[in-house]
């Protein structure tokens, strides 16, 4: 689809989560719910000892689980699953410039989901959570984020380019 | 006109049912997500290597389309921003998290949401990613006792732009919009420029 219009399109559906929920898009938080959850059945002393899993756990009365993007982010996963198949872009591969492994590749993906972990933590929110949402609405803190995320990533890049090229 | 929006905020419906919205809200959010091609790390890294800007692209369409219905529907007065959820400021924790999200974007090939959109079409790599993200938000969170002061350094206020500054918010909003429209001609430029470089 044209970036342009892809564009429009999210930002309708961010428009329609402002109008209709008066908060916008997300994803880190429903990761964090679901430690939560599972920190919380495991060891629900720990998890309630520990400052930042106990803001997910509520006030106990409900599960973790009960959380509004964490179904935002189940949905995300059935929206882009349909889009996919409709396509036919679906297909079990992994993304890799042809210079690199399999196996490298998928290191190189878990090492950049934990550094992404970190830096989601700290900002409050990630690419849709802060740059989107806050970005829309004007929020300080996150055009800050918005500039340093491309500032990193373009900082990086140079050093990963044998990964993808 | 008298305000009525965000719905939620103004008790129109409850809470099990503005979960029904928020997984509605997603599948829209998923759908646009694959459309622009974001389930493909390598669409995704392009915008580093920068010979193809998709990602500016879409993010800041996304942005300007949603900041001027925000905008309009505040000035007719229909929604009310201020009850329009804002993550709290806190400066330097968010700078440094900027960064470090930046590096994992390009170092993994994804964010958080575009690995869920990845997973869900298939991609091995994204969902090695989405573990990723589980060890490391549970090291955080493991790690937190140590790293609280740092996360909780600044003021905590929910600031914007305009109110920072003290600039009117129309005047803000314009610059913005200005500001992605010259973006956009820039990155047709790059673009072109680093087209053949890329392959």
């Amino acid at each position: 689809m044209n970036p342009y219009l892809a564009g429009i399109g999210l930002g309708l559906v961010l428009l329609a989560s402002f109008v209709l929920v008066g908060r916008g898009l997300g994803a880190t938080g429903a990761f964090n719910s679901v430690i939560a959850w599972v920190v919380g059945g495991i060891a629900p002393e720990h998890a309630r000892s520990n400052e930042f899993i106990a803001g997910y756990l509520g006030d106990g009365g409900a599960s973790p689980l009960k959380s509004w993007l964490l179904f935002e982010v189940v949905g995300l996963f059935a929206g882009a699953m349909f889009s996919g198949l409709l396509a036919g872009r679906a297909k079990v591969m992994t993304e890799k410039g042809p210079r690199v492994s399999v196996r490298t590749r998928l290191a190189m993906a878990f090492a950049g989901g934990v550094l992404m972990a970190f830096g989601a933590a700290l900002a409050r929110g990630c690419t849709s959570g802060q740059a989107l949402t806050g970005g829309a609405l004007l929020n300080l803190g996150s055009w800050a984020f918005m500039i340093t995320v491309f500032a990193g990533a373009y900082a990086m890049a140079y050093f990963v380019r044998w990964q993808w090229r | 006109m008298a305000m009525t929006a965000p719905f939620f905020k103004y008790g129109m419906f409850g809470d099990e049912a503005s979960l029904v919205l928020a997984f509605l809200i997603g599948i829209g959010f998923g759908f646009f997500l694959e459309r622009a091609g974001f389930g493909s790390a390598r669409k995704l890294v392009s915008q580093f290597y920068l010979n193809d800007l998709a990602v500016f692209k879409v993010m800041f369409t996304a942005i300007v389309t949603a900041m001027l219905g925000v905008t309009y529907l505040g000035w007719i007065g229909w929604l009310d921003l201020s009850l329009v959820y804002l993550v709290p400021t806190y400066l330097l924790p968010q700078v440094v998290g900027g960064l470090l999200l930046g590096a994992g974007f390009v170092v993994g090939g994804y964010c958080p949401g575009t690995s869920v959109a990845a997973t869900a079409t298939g991609r091995v790599d994204g969902l090695v990613y989405v573990l990723g993200i589980f060890a490391g938000m549970f090291a955080f969170a493991e790690l937190y006792p140590f790293l609280k002061g740092f996360y909780l350094s600044g003021s905590g206020e929910a600031l914007t732009i305009p109110g920072t500054f003290g600039l009117p918010y129309g005047l803000v909003v314009f610059a913005v919009v200005l500001m992605a429209v010259g973006g956009f001609y820039g990155a047709g430029l790059l673009e072109k420029k680093f087209a053949a470089a890329g392959e």
